[in-house]
């Protein structure tokens, strides 16, 4: 019954990590505004929360093991949930470098706001199972 | 506890931008330094930024804070102001100046200015949210 409830909130888990993940990112957008030769980051949220839930259908990194010194090594690698992508910027700077402050500061907002509504969910979802073992 | 490397992250950038502001300053105050201790005119600085990457981040290597990695003297050729009567003019009558650019130093301030302002927000919404997040199922 108690590994229900974990899976039953394994999913907004996993999206709150990915938030605070992408909040990161773009934080470190924010600071580096002035850097020469930053490039502005981010990732694509919802590929790496699709990725992050299948992950328990995935194998985990495995490696073959070697019983003779003419084994050749090999490796299954796993790749992270998320892939850092590089913005695309409109208008580039002289210095290299691709923060545009409007967009990072409205996809932060939005993300904020995401997060906060993430915890909402969670809240009610903890309210409801609450209520459900006092009955 | 990751929310702690925006806060490492941000602060960084309010350190690398204050220490702007202090080279703006210093090069606005000493516009008009037509001799240092060493006896030469004031020359402008300027700080350089560089991505510095948190350690425990998740994305390390590519996601960091910013730190500065040299203040540099700039380059550009000192102000020649003609005044003949200045015991440190030259022998055509000219002073050299301190090769500071009031107006660039002005908008270099401002700048650093709002930076600061946009990471003071950074921190100020990580923290929030990290209460709220403290007070999930409360």
């Amino acid at each position: 019954m108690i590994d229900r409830i974990g899976d039953d909130l394994s999913f907004h888990q996993a999206a709150l990590g990915l938030r605070q993940q992408r909040q990161e990112v773009l934080a470190a957008n924010i600071a580096n505004a002035d850097t020469p030769n930053f490039k502005a980051r981010d990732f694509d949220f919802t590929a790496a929360l699709q990725e992050a839930m299948g992950e328990r259908m995935r194998l985990p990194n495995i490696q073959l093991s070697l019983t003779a010194a003419r084994h050749i090594p090999a490796k299954a690698h796993a790749p992270d949930p998320a892939e850092l992508l590089f913005r695309q910027p409109l208008q580039p700077s002289m210095d290299g470098n691709t923060v545009d402050m409007d967009v990072e500061r409205v996809q932060f907002a939005d993300n904020t706001l995401r997060y906060q509504s993430d915890l909402t969910l969670i809240s009610s979802r903890i309210k409801t199972m609450m209520a459900a073992l006092q009955q | 506890m990751s929310t702690i490397n925006i806060f490492q992250i941000a602060g960084s950038a309010l350190t690398a931008q204050s220490q702007r502001m202090n080279v703006t300053a210093s090069n606005l105050a000493n516009a008009d330094s037509v001799t240092g201790p060493d006896g030469q005119p004031y020359r402008a600085r300027q700080v350089v930024f560089q991505m510095a990457p948190v350690p425990g981040q998740a994305f390390s290597p590519a996601v960091g804070g910013v730190k500065v990695a040299a203040v540099v003297e700039s380059a550009a050729p000192p102000r020649l102001q003609y005044d003949p009567k200045n015991p440190l003019a030259n022998a055509d009558g000219y002073v050299t100046m301190p090769n500071v650019d009031v107006v660039a130093e002005t908008v270099n301030m401002i700048s650093a200015s709002r930076s600061y302002q946009a990471n003071v927000e950074v921190i100020n919404t990580a923290k929030s949210l990290m209460m709220r997040t403290l007070s999930i199922g409360q």
